[in-house]
């Protein structure tokens, strides 16, 4: 198929349906409102349903009906609206039910702003809803990978029962650019015979559920989702990697900030430093394994965020002491320059730091 | 070859369009491409800007900091945006609705009477359409029969018949350049 252009919160809207997807229930808040609206004007053709909620608790709620029912289901939002969704995606957890949540990032916190930022690096990864559960969590960094990620999301979903996220930010869902409609890699998708889709008389019912008042019941349940997710942890880690063989400085960046980075690398090349980048695709499963492929010669290790600095926790446990780790962000909004990357770069490789 | 625009306006000058249509026939050409516009709590009259790359590699950030050039439709634009343009780049001025030269003399400034074309060609609309022939003129950065092949794409069968005009306005745009 030949390429689009498109608007990445479109895109995502376009990749959703071409996965299957057949119900969106959201509410609106800037910057995703093209998505809920594509999905407004393009679900019904397909025989699918829109409906915006009265609130982000009763779109995550809505998404926990139409997922238990078997259906393939979306919800998107930003920042703040994730934080209400939270109580939903965490029973969404414990009930094992698949479904894909865009949150397309937001400064913050409170309501903030609404131009890009990666300051929901630990409620994506950490969980901010209760309990002991993980959800993966997709950061694409160009709208081709968008729309790829969007169209695996929902397979992933299906095949481990567990929600998935997919994170942006401001830029990715408001810029253009070349897509393609590729199909995700065939995977061996199992039926979902616990959904509650009426047992005919036939069957004994389905009881979608994450409340097990027995102690035992409960560790039992959570360390089966333990299990599972030591499967995701080995299938599932997402990374790109570039010259990691014989870098001064080795940059770990995602999303938006990976691209800027990339530009801040071409620069240092130009002025003969060797700078190499680690870009986790999975925030979660986060992507340990790539760390270890760090040349020994290397100084030190740069994490460049739109945050005050979230995943620079992970980098730590990742690099386990190895290496001295660095930070360089900006927040609240602004995008860093590549300038300034660059000046970071330099204080690590000329042992300034 | 990698050209990084950026196109700032007023709200309803088609400063977002014509950024489009460069991105649109760039990816016509095979090219590497992406456009990014400003977003916020914008009002009617104020600023919009969108920044667009088309490159033979792959586009790394989508935001231009360092201009190859700038497309600028009133003044705020050019007080705002004369500083992103790279030494020895190309700054692109309405000088139908700004009456102020270029401060910088390590830039080409040039000076495209874009409304007062437009308005001779019968529709002041096209008046980005003029300041994009220019640049095209300039920069070679994709052909025209690109930007008419994204147009018809854009317009669709109900606008077809504007064409013609948007052709002339890229046209007289170019042939400034060319005197």
């Amino acid at each position: 198929m030949a390429k689009i252009l498109m608007k990445g919160n479109e895109a995502i809207g376009a990749a959703a349906i071409k996965a299957g997807c057949k119900y969106f229930f959201g509410y609106p808040i800037t910057p995703q409102n093209e998505l809920p609206e594509y999905m407004s004007r393009e679900l019904p053709k397909v025989g699918g349903v829109f409906l915006q909620a009265e609130s982000e608790v009763a779109a995550i709620n809505m998404v926990y009906g139409a997922a238990g029912a078997g259906a393939r289901v979306m919800t998107s939002s930003s920042s703040p609206g994730i934080a209400l969704k939270q109580e939903g995606i965490s029973y969404i957890a414990g009930a094992e039910l698949p479904c894909v949540i865009v949150n397309i990032v937001r400064g913050g916190p409170g309501l903030g702003g609404i131009q890009p930022a990666q300051s929901d690096y630990y409620q994506s990864t950490r969980g901010g809803g209760n309990g002991d559960y993980r959800t993966v969590v997709y950061a694409p960094a160009t709208l081709q990978e968008t729309v790829d990620l969007v169209m695996e999301a929902f397979d992933v979903a299906d095949q481990y029962r567990i929600p998935v996220m997919v994170v942006g930010d401001g830029m990715i869902g408001q810029m253009m650019e070349p897509v393609e409609f590729k199909e995700p890699k065939k995977r061996n998708l199992p039926p979902k015979d616990w959904a509650t889709t009426g047992t005919k008389g036939q069957r004994k019912p389905n009881i979608i559920n994450s409340l097990f008042i027995d102690p035992k019941e409960l560790e039992d349940h959570v360390l089966r989702l333990e299990e599972k997710y030591k499967v995701i942890k080995q299938n599932e880690v997402r990374y790109e990697t570039y010259n990691l063989e014989d870098a001064d400085v080795v940059v770990v960046a995602y999303g938006t900030t990976s691209r800027v980075v990339k530009n801040a690398i071409a620069k240092c090349e130009a002025e003969g430093l060797r700078v190499g980048l680690i870009r986790p695709i999975t925030l979660w499963p986060f992507p340990d394994e790539a760390f270890e492929k760090i040349s020994d010669k290397t100084k030190g290790i740069l994490t460049v965020e739109m945050s005050t600095g979230q995943m620079i926790d992970d980098v730590k446990i990742a690099i386990n002491g190895r290496k001295p780790v660095y930070f360089y962000g900006r927040t609240g909004g602004m995008v860093p320059e590549p300038d300034a990357i660059v000046a970071e770069i330099k204080k690590i490789a000329g042992g300034e730091k | 070859m990698e050209e990084r625009v950026i196109m700032a306006g007023f709200g309803g000058q088609g400063v977002m369009s014509m950024g489009q249509l460069l991105t649109y026939a760039g990816m016509i050409e095979g090219k590497n491409v992406s456009w990014l516009p400003s977003y916020g709590p914008e009002m009617r009259g104020g600023t919009a800007n969108c920044n667009v790359i088309v490159s033979d590699k792959p586009v790394g950030s989508p935001i231009v900091t360092e201009a190859t050039a700038a497309i600028v439709m009133n003044r705020p634009s050019l007080d705002k945006f004369e500083s992103f343009v790279v030494k020895d780049g190309n700054l692109l001025i309405n000088s139908s609705l700004i009456d102020k030269k270029a401060e910088r003399d390590d830039i080409n400034a040039y000076y495209i009477p874009a409304n007062e074309i437009a308005v001779e060609l019968g529709n002041g609309k096209v008046a980005n359409m003029v300041m994009l022939g220019a640049y095209l003129e300039l920069t070679k950065a994709v052909k025209v029969e690109s930007v008419l092949e994204a147009l018809k794409k854009v317009f669709g069968k109900t606008k077809a018949h504007l064409i013609p005009l948007n052709e002339k306005a890229l046209e007289r745009g170019a042939e400034l350049i060319r005197k």
